[in-house]
């Protein structure tokens, strides 16, 4: 089912994403498509994800959209002006796909393009309402669009963060965002259920579906680096000594993959499974975690 | 106050070459604080160039170089030297450069690069920047600006970035927005980071016309006539 109507019909949604290459070799996300056909409720396409310069999300979204899967066209703020955004927009509606995920965007100099301008002419809550405007029919200077675009607007919230100022800042830019037209949201990874569970119960008065992020481990090393270096990731000591621990790291990886998102379940309105690399075994978590 | 480093003394060499005098000017306002081309600077490049074979036929240094109206008054009497030289070597910043270049019809080199502030600072210099962007967002961030405090400059809060406060851009700087919020907490206002700031009209940070001239216009009426002129 289509990810707006899964969320729509207050239905559990399972969303993954997939990331282009860096060139024109499209083999990979046409045999991910085939994979994820019909198992997911959406598929995300990162945008220059970690501002590294690779195929763009629209074209690869419209691959999807052949092939029958709901793609989530994912924008950052980082490359684009209003013009160029507003135009990937009519673009993305017209290629027939249904959704958007707002983004600010990692800075040029996190990726492989150090020398790049970077842009952010506006910024992810003016993104947002930018949108809604097209929605209705209107682009940002006032003119009357011949067709307007039809798009499910979602956007990024981080639920666990190690100061208390960020704690509070991403609830009230979940807020803000909200108020200008953000009708779903997809999270940071998530390893510790009771402290989502802690946000959970300050975001639930916004009444917005959020999906929680989750990122299966593949060894005690990722864990560790992504606890040093990815903001908002914080993976538990025990998950880590596990993963040290297990004989077979795949098949532990997958498993607390799954547990998590059991957990998961109840305190959420869906899952966001970002496989970095495992995309072709999302549908072995999602058979472990009986959401298959 | 502009802050500039001096360029490599090869890249400046590479741009002396094929020509043999030089006439060397340097400042005595932004450039003489950041120690690249004050006084002592001028004459240490004048030896440096020497060194290497040129000819330095002479240098000054002006009190302001991006007033064009001083650069004119203090290089009209040198007039015959400096139009006998082949080019002139400017250790300042950028605007000092145009000045010079401006009043003087003669290739101008650039000794310097100018280091971008994020903002100018005001007379007294402390943290605060202003980007001068002709619509000011301080009532809603607590008197701190986003545009220069923030690395990508967001307007309506932070991205997702920070971690134990600091910037995603560099571990050094703290998360702007994570300072605004501690600001405005402190001052009971955290209301107003509810209100949604709508996308920006750049064109207000662009200078208008009339005040792309300067404060000493005036002045500049007078010694500038000969805008273009040899010097």
């Amino acid at each position: 089912m289509a990810l707006k109507e899964t969320l729509d019909g207050g239905k559990f949604a399972v969303t993954t994403e997939v990331g282009p290459l860096k060139g024109t070799d499209i083999s990979e996300i046409m045999e991910l498509a085939e994979i994820l056909n019909g198992k997911v409720d959406g598929v995300n396409v990162t945008d220059q994800q970690s501002a590294v310069m690779r195929l763009g999300s629209l074209a690869a979204c419209s691959i999807l959209v052949e092939k029958g899967l709901d793609p989530v066209f994912q924008m950052t703020c980082r490359d684009r002006n209003r013009i160029a955004l507003q135009s990937d927009l009519l673009s993305a509606s017209v290629l027939g796909i249904n959704n958007v995920l707002v983004i600010s965007g990692d800075y040029p100099t996190l990726g492989d393009h150090i020398d790049a301008r970077d842009v952010y002419d506006l910024d992810s809550e003016q993104l947002i309402w930018t949108i809604n405007r097209m929605n209705e029919g209107y682009d940002l200077a006032g003119n009357e669009l011949q067709g307007k675009t039809d798009l499910f607007v979602g956007a990024v919230v981080k639920p666990v963060s190690d100061t208390d100022e960020s704690f509070e800042l991403q609830l009230t830019m979940m807020e803000k965002k909200i108020s200008v037209g953000a009708r779903f949201f997809q999270t940071q990874a998530v390893y510790d259920v009771e402290v989502f569970e802690r946000f959970m119960k300050r975001a639930a008065q916004f009444k917005v579906p959020v999906l929680a992020g989750v990122i299966p481990l593949k060894s005690a090393g990722m864990a560790r680096y992504m606890n040093k270096n990815v903001s908002g990731v914080f993976v538990p000591e025990h998950m880590i000594d596990d993963m040290a621990r297990a004989k077979d790291k795949v098949a532990t990886g997958l498993e607390i993959a799954a547990q998590l998102m059991r957990d998961l379940k109840d305190l959420s309105q869906g899952v966001h499974i970002m496989a970095i690399g495992w995309e072709k075994k999302v549908p072995d978590i999602l058979r472990l975690a009986n959401l298959a | 106050m502009l802050r500039s480093e001096q360029k490599p003394f090869e890249e400046i060499l590479g741009y002396l070459e094929g020509e043999d005098k030089v006439f060397i000017v340097g400042c005595d306002g932004c450039a003489q604080a950041s120690q690249t081309g004050g006084l002592p600077q001028v004459l240490e490049m004048k030896e440096r160039l020497e060194g290497e074979g040129k000819t330095v036929s002479g240098c000054s240094v002006v009190d302001f170089l991006c007033q064009k109206a001083l650069v004119a008054s203090r290089l009209r009497p040198l007039e015959d030297t400096i139009m006998e030289s082949d080019s002139l070597l400017a250790l300042c910043c950028g605007v000092g450069v145009q000045a010079v270049a401006a009043m003087v019809k003669k290739p101008v080199h650039p000794g310097c690069n100018t280091v971008n502030l994020g903002g100018s600072r005001g007379e007294w210099q402390g943290s605060e920047r202003c980007m001068e962007c002709g619509d000011c967002l301080l009532e809603y961030t607590g008197g701190i600006c986003p545009l220069t405090v923030c690395s990508k400059g967001l307007r309506n809060g932070p991205c997702g970035g920070a971690s134990n406060g600091k910037c995603e851009v560099s571990p050094e700087k703290p998360c702007g927005w994570e300072l605004i919020y501690a600001r405005l907490k402190e001052t009971g206002r955290l209301d107003v980071l509810k209100t949604f700031i709508p996308p920006k009209d750049w064109n207000k940070m662009r200078p208008r016309p009339e005040m792309l001239s300067t404060s000493m216009w005036a002045l500049e009426q007078m010694d500038t006539s000969r805008e273009g002129g040899t010097v």
